[in-house]
């Protein structure tokens, strides 16, 4: 919504045109905007234009007492809403050095990996769809459907699932809930390689995707790059790994790294992820059984806390990259600044205008999608 | 890990295998949601008390609280006929209304399907009830507070006593009061619905002199307090605290120590400090009612503050018969008025009640003079040793002084009038109390009976347990009360704390006779107790005679009620005053059926100090109003 975008302007005579893509457009994620400059079909020039979908959380979250704010931040990214309350709360842990039971840790973990498995399908039907294959999109969200079966079950709610308050999770597993999500992820499982034909393995989009929009590890790690899409560059960085939090360093898993840094690689990286959100979803279900006691430390009267004066930056590997919190205390019974790191502020403005600008004007939302960006991520 | 593509020629004959499989699709057809689901909301309008809990956690601001008029709303009890109604154009569903409810009251349904039944857009505003929104059962319960995902903390922070072996034998202090953790701690607990200060006969700034303890503000708290009670060292240790009976918290828990909070604010400031603010506060009253309201409370910071006050003044006075806490008080709020005030105190010191009729254990007598010295400071003159009727009389006072206040007491005790009961030693508790107060000692036999369950009846056996203990070594006191175990006046922690310092209490015991032998009190008869009351509801006890127990006693102490001293009343006075029970009728202002003569506190409406203090108020506005009107 930069005011300067659309003012009438008066051009000298030129063979570059303005062309905008966005707020609504299909081959744009969420409500969002490029502006473009093309020659021919050759970007010249791309701005990058937020602002059209939920906006203003920092600031919103001034205003409201701590523990409103968890109903608050998981819109701000809505493919993938959990790691936005867990690490929200694990910033306000952070500062009241309040300690989170173990069981609450394996829980917040299940959550984690199923929310990122269901924004991983989710983005692959979205991806397809730019290349005009919809069937991708269909089988993707009806499958993203069965985990928010799983949600609905355990949370309380499909997408927003509010489920963790500062100090742990709200409620108990329900009873043969953990059989059910063995079942779920089998089946996810089962159903990849058939992903694999349709979609990753499909001629059309490879010929799409390969060389499109490439990134190289030295410019991701210029541009504050993180997640699947720096992975795609070859560096093998995840947060799980490289700085775990909760209980990732008693799990077995491997970060999955591409050389290409093309909008392919970043794909496939996701692809890949998908098998080793479902190796941690086992590990988490065989474990939980075993781990007891409480599921959330006491915290004090949500309508008079006030967290102690200090500030805490806490981070996970979300499905976009590197989500983090600052959170400032002053002592009051509200935050006195929150800034909400969202991987995708830097994928969809330096890093989009960056890669579409040179390339031709049908791959714009190619590189877009391959990058995964989350609109209210850029315009919280 | 790569991504490997192995390809082959034939891989389009894949397809093939997708024949004759069903495509992946979804239903349309509803389904039960999961238990849990946070659907629609439920109240149960029966447990709700409408204390807007609810409301305050909406992180949307989706709730407002509508009255119900056919539900009772009942402040005495914490009940308000409010209760939630959603905005479901705002509505998250987070739950966290569920979770912090105090009652228990709300839960989510798991009800899906939208809400606008109708075109019109007010359908999105709903007030829930028991039913779900579309009837029936059909959907059935979803989110409920678990035990995990309760917000509030339901527990009380214990309060440290000294322990029996430390108490029996003197007078110190028996609550110790919180520690500023203990206080941060409780104060915390508040959910701020402000049903304490509904309940609160002087409607006591509860939540917000507690938010200020909360906030680590004793002054601010301090400042709060005097708005409405210049009697806090005394509530804060004495009141009945109607405000913790109220508390929402206490629907499931233990509702906040509000009573100890107020102690823990006038206990942590300055004794001198505590002054100025009140004194500030006297000055910010007076100056508002001359020159219009201020924000309060303030600070005052005008040098020019002793010209105000004076064009403030109106030049009256007003005499005030009984130092107690309503007499003070409403010296105290008229002196806030711009009158001068006099109250005629026939003992040595003031305080009434509060002074001659509770133990210092309970009430040291420093902190009701702390009280009384910054009442006396804002400019209220007290003559002590004055009796009314002797030293000067009612029609005097009624010729020199704009108004008059009787504020009297209950300083006599009422008699069982049982055979016996005229025996010299055969006493009254609240004249045994104001003689230990005044003199500081008593002497008291080695074996002493007390008849009452109330209070008072604890106070005085109490007492004289301490007594017997200093003199003897021992304590022999027995309380025998009409009332059984279950049904006992008194308050459970004086029961309690009475048990634990040797008094031995015998419930469900009917006095019958104090049987004197040879001119001495030899011991107390008593009967069994069947039945109290009639089935009407009056009072008259049925007795089990078959079960006569005598209690040895030198000293039987009667501890079954009081009533004022009237005799300070001219008998011309008294045939124009109106009666009802052998208790001065009053309109609802304190007003007597004398124009010139209100009256308030225990004298017209039993003991309590926090009632004896809002009567204060009551009479001080009543007479403002009244000169006012006089004035033109």
């Amino acid at each position: 919504m930069r005011a300067e975008n659309y003012q009438q302007q008066s051009h000298p005579p030129s063979n570059q045109f303005e062309l905008n893509f966005g707020p609504n457009h299909p081959g744009i994620e969420g409500n969002y905007a490029l502006q473009v400059e093309v020659e021919g079909d050759v970007i010249v020039k791309a701005r990058a234009d937020g602002g059209y979908l939920h906006r203003g959380f920092e600031k919103l979250m001034e205003q409201r007492l701590w523990i409103q704010n968890i109903s608050l931040v998981p819109r701000i990214c809505v493919p993938d809403p959990s790691p936005m309350e867990v690490c929200y709360s694990m910033a306000i842990e952070e500062i009241s050095g309040i300690e989170v039971p173990e069981r609450a840790q394996w829980i917040r973990v299940l959550q984690l990996e199923l929310s990122r498995i269901a924004a991983h399908l989710f983005t692959f039907g979205g991806h397809a769809a730019t290349t005009g294959m919809y069937t991708p999109m269909y089988w993707g969200v009806a499958d993203r459907d069965l985990i928010l079966d799983l949600f609905e079950e355990f949370t309380g709610g499909r997408i927003y699932s509010i489920y963790n308050l500062p100090g742990g999770v709200r409620r108990e597993l329900p009873d043969g809930f953990l059989d059910k999500v063995s079942e779920v992820i089998d089946y996810i499982e089962s159903r990849l390689p058939e992903y694999d034909n349709l979609f990753f393995r499909n001629a059309v989009f490879i010929k799409r995707a390969k060389g499109v929009g490439v990134l190289t590890q030295e410019k991701s790690l210029e541009m504050g790059v993180t997640g699947p899409n720096l992975r795609a560059t070859g560096l093998a960085f995840d947060l799980r790994r490289d700085d775990p939090y909760l209980v990732y360093d008693k799990l077995d898993f491997e970060v999955v790294v591409e050389e290409a840094g093309d909008a392919w690689a970043r794909t496939l990286v996701r692809r890949q992820e998908l098998l080793q959100s479902i190796r941690i979803v086992r590990q988490v279900v065989a474990a939980l059984p075993d781990i007891g006691g409480e599921l959330r430390a006491p915290i004090p009267n949500p309508l008079a806390w006030r967290v102690p004066a200090g500030e805490s930056y806490a981070r996970v590997e979300s499905s976009k990259g590197e989500l983090a919190y600052f959170v400032v205390s002053n002592g009051g019974e509200k935050p006195w600044r929150v800034h909400v790191r969202g991987p995708s502020a830097m994928h969809a403005v330096q890093v989009l205008e960056e890669l579409v600008t040179g390339g031709r004007v049908e791959d714009v939302a190619q590189t877009m999608f391959s990058l995964d960006a989350c609109p209210p991520e850029v315009d919280r | 890990m790569k991504y490997s593509d192995d390809g082959s020629l034939l891989r389009p004959l894949r397809a093939l295998s997708f024949l004759g499989r069903a495509a992946v699709t979804e239903s349309l057809d509803p389904r039960p949601a999961a238990d849990g689901y946070r659907g629609f909301h439920l109240n149960q309008h029966q447990e709700c008390i409408g204390c807007s809990s609810c409301q305050k956690i909406c992180d949307n601001a989706a709730i407002s609280m509508v009255k119900v008029p056919s539900l009772p709303n009942d402040p005495e009890k914490g009940i308000r006929n409010l209760r939630p109604a959603i905005d479901y154009g705002r509505c998250c569903w987070c739950a966290l209304c569920v979770d912090i409810c105090p009652t228990s009251s709300l839960s989510l349904s798991k009800e899906y399907v939208h809400t606008c039944t109708q075109e019109d857009i007010d359908s999105y505003f709903m007030l829930p009830n028991e039913d779900s929104m579309h009837g029936g059962s059909e959907y059935g319960g979803g989110w409920e507070k678990s035990e995990t995902s309760d917000l509030l903390n339901l527990d009380r922070q214990p309060m440290g006593e000294l322990e029996p072996e430390y108490r029996q034998d003197n007078f110190k202090e028996i609550v110790n009061g919180f520690t500023p953790q203990q206080a941060l701690d409780e104060a915390s607990r508040c959910v701020q619905c402000g049903a304490c200060h509904d309940a609160c006969p002087t409607g006591m700034n509860a939540p917000e002199y507690i938010r200020s303890i909360y906030a680590g503000d004793l002054e601010q708290a301090v400042r709060w307090i005097y708005q409405s009670n210049p009697f806090s060292h005394v509530c804060g240790r004495v009141c009945t605290h109607r405000c913790e009976d109220a508390c929402s918290i206490g629907v499931r828990g233990t509702p906040l120590a509000i009573r100890w909070l107020k102690r823990y604010a006038m206990d942590g400031v300055a004794p001198e400090r505590i002054k100025e603010l009140a004194l500030e506060q006297a000055v910010v009253n007076l100056l508002e009612r001359e020159f219009g309201e201020c924000s309060a409370p303030v600070e005052i910071v005008s040098a020019d503050i002793d010209d105000a006050i004076a064009v403030a003044k109106t030049g009256e006075t007003i005499a005030i018969i009984g130092a107690g806490p309503a007499g003070l008080t409403a010296a105290w709020d008229l002196e806030r008025l711009g009158y001068h005030t006099v109250v005629y105190e026939s003992r040595p010191a003031a305080g009434g009640m509060t002074r001659y009729g509770i133990p210092s254990y309970r009430l040291p007598y420093e902190m009701l003079d702390r009280d009384v010295e910054i009442i006396t400071s804002s400019g209220v003159e007290i003559r002590y040793g004055v009796e009314i009727g002797k030293d000067i009389t009612l029609e005097q006072l009624r010729d020199q002084y704009s108004a008059v206040i009787l504020a009297i007491g209950l300083h006599l005790g009422r008699s069982t009038r049982i055979p016996g009961a005229e025996h010299k030693s055969v006493r009254k508790a609240v004249e045994l109390l104001r003689l230990y107060s005044e003199n500081g000692e008593l002497t008291v036999p080695r074996q002493v009976v007390v008849i009452g369950g109330g209070n008072v009846a604890m106070d005085i056996a109490r007492t004289v347990a301490r007594v017997q203990r200093q003199q003897y070594g021992a304590v022999d006191t027995t309380v025998t009360a009409l009332e059984s175990q279950q049904n006992f006046l008194a308050d459970p922690e004086e029961i309690k704390e009475s048990l634990e310092e040797g008094v031995v209490i015998k419930p469900a015991r009917g006095p019958q006779e104090c049987v004197i032998k040879d001119g001495e009190l030899e011991s107390l008869r008593s009967w069994g107790v069947d039945s109290i009351f009639d089935e009407d509801g009056r009072f008259a006890p049925h007795y089990n005679r078959s079960d006569e127990q005598h209690y040895p006693a030198q000293m039987i102490i009667e501890a079954i009620g009081q009533m004022s001293d009237n005799q300070l009343l001219s008998e011309d006075i008294t045939e124009e005053l109106e009666w009802e029970r052998g208790r001065l009728k009053i309109d609802s202002n304190g007003r007597t059926a004398l124009d010139w003569l209100w009256a308030a506190g225990d004298c017209v409406n039993g003991p309590d100090v926090v009632h004896a203090v809002a009567d204060g108020h009551r009479v001080a506005a009543s007479i403002n109003d009244q000169l006012i009107k006089l004035r033109g």
